[in-house]
């Protein structure tokens, strides 16, 4: 379908299963806007995709420095892309300071292809120009392939402010490097500047045109990553975003939230939306008012959630208790960033899993999931109330900073009215029924709404009986926590195992959970491809754990976890047995299910490269120990 | 109007059955004897009972302390939740449940320690709601400990040589946030003043702060000996806009004449000037509710699944 170009004859085109680019700017030039655009165009033709957005720390920070870094790293591929990959095939950089920071961060490939503006090489300012040459001199160093656009100097002749068009000049020339469908491409923009007068539409048009003919006119290359439209309509998001439209196709009411990167998109999102369909966002004073609203609503027959990151989740701490012991239905998101402390705000992590399972004092019994790609991120939400509800329960659900950002397409959900929770109803409590009326077997009891008469009872975080008066008797309190546990055990028995990821035994299993699944199964492919035995399995649940696990084990001769946490080397100085501190799903799993279980972790505060991941499996099979 | 009308409106009365003041009032309630809890309680369900609201539609929410034990000793709904924050969670209950009538009780440490931000915040929001802070001027149920609100030198368990900072004054601080709606003091000891002052607060559209001075007979006898037995001493804020008692008005306490409308001379009568002042500093129903702002009417299933559907629209690919 695509429009082909008369390719120059001197073109070499080069063909790939998958490509990695990045499109890097100063903040503000609007490297993200290109990246995405392509991004999206690509996912339309059917190519696989995972886009993930390069962030810089401040929000105005200094032009053409290394810190200033701002674009979008996009992986295409013939098949779906589930994570970000290794290093990048292909650079675009506004400036060479950009193009250093992605150089120093190893985030590209020993013989990149670079392209980047040149103007700054003859710069009027020579301080701008001995930059240029140290700049240079740095990257010499690899086998680099540099070549120079004059991206300003040819966008001249469409706009005058050319620091602004550069961007849609780079889409067009991205667009003919990988033979981008061109209608497609002028559709997106078109798309893109809906909001804007046609002339500035057809003036970015313009500009991606002239981008592409320079591209035609000078470049000796072309990239063809073939593309299969996909049957199925698909649509394409982020996680945040995902995680947002899952909270409105499950009927949630309320989400009560206090702003913390990188949670806050889902509420600017929902800020936007929620509200045609009913909802509210209430951004509330802070992370305890906002659980404490969101369990008020959840109390008066609403379902509630609330999202947050680390630093919120550790204030949310006391509600989390009495929401377990007032057994209220609660979502809670966490979208997690790197810690302890304020850490890394904007960076991803996996180190809040013991926290969400063991955080609250006292015995906190609740489900706690982990979306592994952007399409659970949406499906996820509409489970979470499900479980919430029905076991009136807190449900915990780990998301994190990469799943927060990236862009995947997947296929569009078939929406089900189903989803959505009842409407509470308001008629009389059965007579003579009590609030905690525990099923013995089950550890359930229904739930009461204010409204319904006849069921007038004070909810209490205090030890209660089945009457919700409150009592020390030690048996109560030994019956009160066990109902409030047996409801998980009876959960559990609905769960099913983790489905494995290659032959199901081998010498090495590795167990995962959250965003690193993509990177983690292809690195096992690419292990398998190498000759190792080694499978992956992904969990989904990690309070209660899913069935199976021990059997599986069993059929591997080790098991490793992969995850985005801290762990002592198990050969590290001074580490003993006794004092190595393991990767979090590691610990649970030793714990709950005496199996020998290893680790592997990371905190790099990025996604783990499958590369790495597969470094680790090599290191784990040929020594016993990853490094 | 026909009950099908009052319970759409969710005013909450109920033309079929009159309700016995017994339909309010739960298990015996455990304070100490003397304590002021008690007659703030009879007191509430007193009004409850006049007002006739129907006990399912009625929530105390409450946090932790003495004072905080208030819904247990109701017949209506309750939640009893963890210290300092009742707010919170009566913000929440009322954002999604405008029918509901929601009243928060909360103690000095609750309110104006632990619940400081809260208490600020809710002031702000504006949510229709009656809010009681049942000031004892100490931590009750932790055994004596200083409270925000304790008087400078009144020696506690943890400052046992007087407390030593100038006692906060939860009338001038709530005066002093934008958007108080309604502000008002009142005494355990006066139980006709006590009733009217929950009565108005009831009725008003919106965040309705009632500091009840609460007489704790174990930890601070003195705080309020004087103004309870002696209330000549006391002064009485009048109006024809205000809460008008008889009663506690004839006891011979200085009758100061204040209209609730003046924000200013409500700062000015809220200053600590030596008499306990009992009244209605301040009250404007103009304010924006934050409830009533984000009120959102409700959708059935299938009209959210049909919006969210045009939604992924934006995102096909
Ligand atoms: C987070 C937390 N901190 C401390 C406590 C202990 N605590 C319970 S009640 C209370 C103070 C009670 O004083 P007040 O709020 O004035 O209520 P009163 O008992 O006087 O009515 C304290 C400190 C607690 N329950 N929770
Ligand atoms: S300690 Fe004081 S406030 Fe608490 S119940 Fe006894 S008298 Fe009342
Ligand atoms: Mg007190």
């Amino acid at each position: 379908m695509s429009t082909t170009t008369t390719i120059p004859p001197r073109a070499r085109v080069q063909r790939s299963k998958e490509h990695i680019l990045e499109v890097v700017s100063d903040s503000g030039e609007g490297a993200q806007k290109c990246g995405q655009s392509f991004g999206a165009v690509s996912a339309k033709m059917g190519n696989g995709a995972w886009t993930v957005e390069i962030i810089p720390a401040e929000i105005q920070p200094p032009p053409r420095t290394p810190g200033s870094a701002s674009g979008v790293r996009i992986r295409i591929g013939e098949r779906e892309v589930t994570n970000w990959g290794d290093e990048a095939d292909l650079c675009v950089a506004f400036n060479e300071q950009v193009l250093l920071s992605r150089h120093r961060l190893g985030a590209l490939k020993e013989d990149a292809t670079i392209l980047v503006e040149n103007m700054w090489a003859t710069h009027d300012d020579p301080l701008v120009r001995t930059a240029w040459e140290k700049a240079m001199e740095e990257l010499s160093g690899r086998s680099y392939r540099i070549v120079g656009v004059p991206m300003e100097e040819q966008c001249l002749a469409v706009t005058d402010n050319p620091r602004r068009g550069k961007n849609m000049f780079i889409l067009g020339l991205l667009a003919w490097i990988y033979d981008r469908d061109m209608e497609r491409v002028r559709e997106q923009i078109a798309l893109q500047f809906r909001k804007k007068s046609p002339e500035v539409c057809s003036k970015n048009i313009e500009l991606m045109e002239l981008g592409a003919r320079w591209a035609e006119a000078n470049l000796d290359f072309r990239i063809e990553v073939k593309a299969v439209p996909a049957t199925a309509p698909m649509v394409v998001m982020n996680g945040n975003q995902a995680l947002g439209m899952g909270a409105m196709a499950a009927g949630l009411d309320l989400c009560a939230m206090y702003p913390i990167t990188p949670a806050t998109s889902v509420s600017h999102y929902l800020g936007e939306v929620f509200e045609s369909v009913g909802g509210i966002v209430h951004q509330a004073e802070d992370e305890i008012a906002a659980i404490g609203a969101a369990i008020g609503a959840s109390y008066a027959g609403k379902v509630a959630f609330t999202v947050t990151s680390g630093p919120g989740l550790a204030l949310k701490t006391e509600f989390i208790g009495l929401a377990v012991m007032t057994e209220t239905p609660l979502v809670i998101v966490d979208v997690q960033r790197g810690g302890p402390s304020t850490g890394l705000p904007t960076k991803v992590e996996q180190s809040d899993l013991l926290a969400a399972m063991f955080g609250q004092p006292g015995d906190a019994p609740k489900v706690i999931l982990a979306p592994a790609t952007i399409e659970e991120c949406f499906h996820c939400m509409v489970t979470a109330r499900r479980i919430a509800e029905s076991l009136r329960c807190v449900v915990l659900v780990l998301s994190d900073a990469n799943l927060a950002t990236g862009v995947q397409p997947f296929v569009r959900p078939k929406l089900d009215p189903r989803w959505q929770a009842t409407p509470f109803d308001p008629a009389p409590v059965p007579e003579g029924m009590r609030p905690y009326e525990w099923d013995e077997r089950l550890g359930l009891s229904r739930r009461f709404v204010p409204g319904q008469p006849g069921g007038m009872f004070v909810a209490t975080g205090l030890c209660h009986d089945e009457g919700s008066k409150v009592t020390y008797a030690p048996e109560v309190n030994q019956r009160g926590c066990e109902m409030r546990s047996r409801k998980i055990a009876v959960f559990q028995q609905t769960l099913l195992p983790p489905p494995v990821s290659g032959p199901d035994e081998g010498d090495l299993l590795i167990l995962g959970w959250g965003s690193t699944k993509g990177a983690i199964e292809e690195a096992a492919e690419r292990a398998r491809d190498e000759g190792l035995k080694v499978s992956s399995a992904h969990l989904s649940f990690l309070s209660p754990l899913q069935p199976g696990l021990p059997d599986l084990c069993r059929r591997f001769r080790q098991v490793m976890t992969v995850e985005i946490n801290y762990s002592d080397r198990a050969d590290a100085p001074f580490v003993a047995a006794e004092s190595r501190r393991l990767g979090q799903l590691a610990y649970i799993l030793r714990g709950q299910l005496l199996l020998d279980v290893d680790c592997w972790t990371r905190v790099p505060g990025e996604p783990l490269r499958p590369g790495r991941i597969l470094e680790a499996i090599r290191e784990k099979l040929s020594k016993g120990v990853a490094r | 109007m026909s009950t099908d009308v009052c319970s759409l409106l969710g005013c909450g009365i109920d033309e079929e059955h009159a309700y016995e003041q017994s339909a309010y009032e739960g298990p015996l309630a455990r304070w100490c004897p003397g304590c002021g809890d008690h007659m703030i309680l009879a007191v509430t369900q007193r009004l409850l009972f006049e007002e006739q609201l129907r006990p399912e539609q009625v929530v105390f929410v409450s946090g932790i302390g003495c004072s905080s034990r208030f819904p247990h000793y109701m017949k209506t709904y309750g939640f009893h939740g963890i210290h300092g924050r009742a707010l919170p969670v009566a913000t929440g209950i009322k954002l999604t449940r405008p029918d509901l009538h929601v009243f928060a009780v909360m103690g000095d440490g609750d309110c104006c320690s632990i619940g400081a931000a809260h208490w600020i915040h809710a002031i702000r929001y504006n949510v229709d709601m009656v809010a009681m802070l049942l000031d004892n001027n100490i931590y009750g149920l932790t055994k004596n400990q200083t409270s925000p609100t304790t008087p400078q030198g009144h020696p506690s368990n943890t400052q046992p040589r007087g407390s030593y900072l100038p006692a906060l004054n939860p009338l001038t601080a709530t005066l002093g946030v934008t958007n108080a709606s309604f502000v008002a003091q009142t005494a355990d000891w006066a139980p006709g003043h006590l009733h009217a002052t929950l009565e108005a607060a009831y009725r008003h559209k919106g965040f309705a702060f009632v500091r009840i001075l609460q007489r704790c007979p174990v930890w601070t006898p003195a705080v309020f000996r004087d103004a309870a037995q002696d209330p000549k001493r006391n002064e009485i804020l009048v109006d024809a806009k205000g809460i008008h008692d008889a009663d506690t008005e004839k006891l011979g306490g200085k009758l100061v004449p204040h209209d609730p409308s003046d924000l200013h001379a409500a700062r000015r009568l809220a200053e600590d000037g030596g008499a306990v002042r009992l009244g209605l500093f301040y009250r404007d129903e103009s304010k924006p509710r934050y409830d009533e702002t984000r009120h959102q009417r409700a959708f059935a299933a299938e009209e959210r699944i049909r919006v969210l559907d045009q939604e992924f629209d934006r995102y096909a690919v």
